[in-house]
């Protein structure tokens, strides 16, 4: 029932390395892929290269046709006013639902501001936000 | 070319030699491809690869009538007692153009005298846990690349290759291990990440009594060697 909240990220497991991302842009470009969201977490000599796309299918099947590695990951994507307090909007209902985030970034799109989250129980988090009136973009909004 | 040779093939057995492997790649070779590894040993100098486990799998026979196998302290030349670890020499019995009197081949392994299992009385080495030459001595311990590989082998998330790369700064030794993930141990979540860099780094720790870096590499990026692997780059100048 909360399926198509969840969001296909891109995760990659990436070196850290010069021309490394620029090789991935690349094949994005080539395959007419386009980004929505994007970032990069830094461990020790490695990145994880998170990743919110148009077309999910097709960036992985090329990536992993590269020999990257390259898996996916649920994420919620939460609509934010694009004005001042729009982020409170969305994490105020995250605290009164008690959600703890594992991670999360942000893009203001055309239309609206994103949040994207990643929290331990998608469906669970999903179900609660909701209640409390969050506005959730649904899979079929990405593409 | 889509051929699994688990399932598409009936090979059982494969004879494996031409560098230390142990016994967990051994079994990651068998879940692998549904074969059973049986360590063979030898070099051209004797007859080629002459010496093999038996389907006991618990050490190389050296056929007793064709060959004399000792194994000599490296520093005084001594022969050292069955079970303890040294350097490889042997006299082969039979042969004639080339006579090998005491040949020292250059591997590291322990030699047992006891009666296998499988009703031989040939003695058994050891699995090679190297050569001589490749053992590196940092801050002033011994290291194999044997003993790094047996660690690696028993972590599932780790691939099957690593490079070692030993350097100096200032005036200590430093050592970095390479490995590279698995695709199917990669995740998201770099806490898990970490955690796993910390695991490997304190199971080399145990086994090396050395400390070593450990950095995680994307899979199928280090070198690949045909024959024989170098997993060792030494930076230090002496």
């Amino acid at each position: 029932m909360y399926e198509k909240y969840r969001i296909k990220q891109l995760s990659i497991f990436s070196e850290n390395r010069p021309g490394r991302l620029a090789a991935l842009a690349k094949a994005m470009m080539e395959e007419d892929v386009n980004i929505y969201a994007f970032s990069i977490a830094e461990g020790a000599g490695y990145g994880v290269i998170r990743a919110l796309v148009d077309h999910p299918e097709k960036a992985f099947k090329r990536l992993s046709s590269m020999g990257v590695t390259v898996r996916y990951t649920d994420v919620l994507a939460v609509e934010m006013e694009d004005r001042p307090g729009g982020l409170y909007g969305a994490v105020g209902a995250l605290a009164e639902a008690g959600i703890n985030i594992e991670y999360s970034y942000a893009y203001s799109g055309k239309r609206c501001a994103v949040l994207i989250l990643r929290v331990e129980d998608p469906d669970a988090a999903a179900e609660r936000l909701l209640e409390k009136g969050a506005r959730l973009l649904e899979i079929s909004q990405f593409t | 070319m889509g051929v699994s040779i688990k399932n598409d093939t009936k090979l059982r057995v494969g004879l494996l030699g031409g560098e230390p492997w142990s016994t967990k790649m051994r079994d990651r070779i068998r879940d692998w491809l549904g074969v059973k590894g049986i360590n063979c040993y030898g070099s051209s100098e004797m007859y080629g690869p002459m010496f093999t486990e038996c389907s006991e799998q618990d050490g190389i026979h050296v056929w007793g009538d064709i060959a004399y196998a000792e194994v000599l302290d490296q520093e005084t030349g001594e022969r050292v007692a069955p079970g303890e670890r040294g350097e490889l020499v042997l006299t082969m019995l039979q042969k004639e153009a080339l006579p090998m009197i005491r040949y020292r081949v250059g591997d590291i392994t322990e030699i047992n005298t006891e009666p296998c299992p499988c009703g031989r009385t040939h003695p058994r080495i050891r699995r090679i846990f190297g050569r001589v030459d490749d053992m590196l001595i940092i801050r002033g311990i011994n290291v194999f690349p044997s003993q790094v590989e047996h660690t690696l082998m028993s972590i599932p998330e780790v691939g099957d290759h690593f490079e070692i790369v030993v350097d100096r700064k200032g005036a200590l030794d430093t050592m970095l291990v390479r490995v590279e993930l698995k695709k199917e141990a990669f995740t998201d979540n770099i806490i898990q990440l970490m955690e796993l860099r910390e695991r490997i780094a304190y199971r080399l720790r145990g086994a090396l009594n050395i400390g070593a870096a450990v950095e995680l590499v994307e899979p199928d990026t280090l070198q690949r060697f045909e024959g024989k692997a170098k997993r060792v780059v030494d930076r230090r100048e002496i």
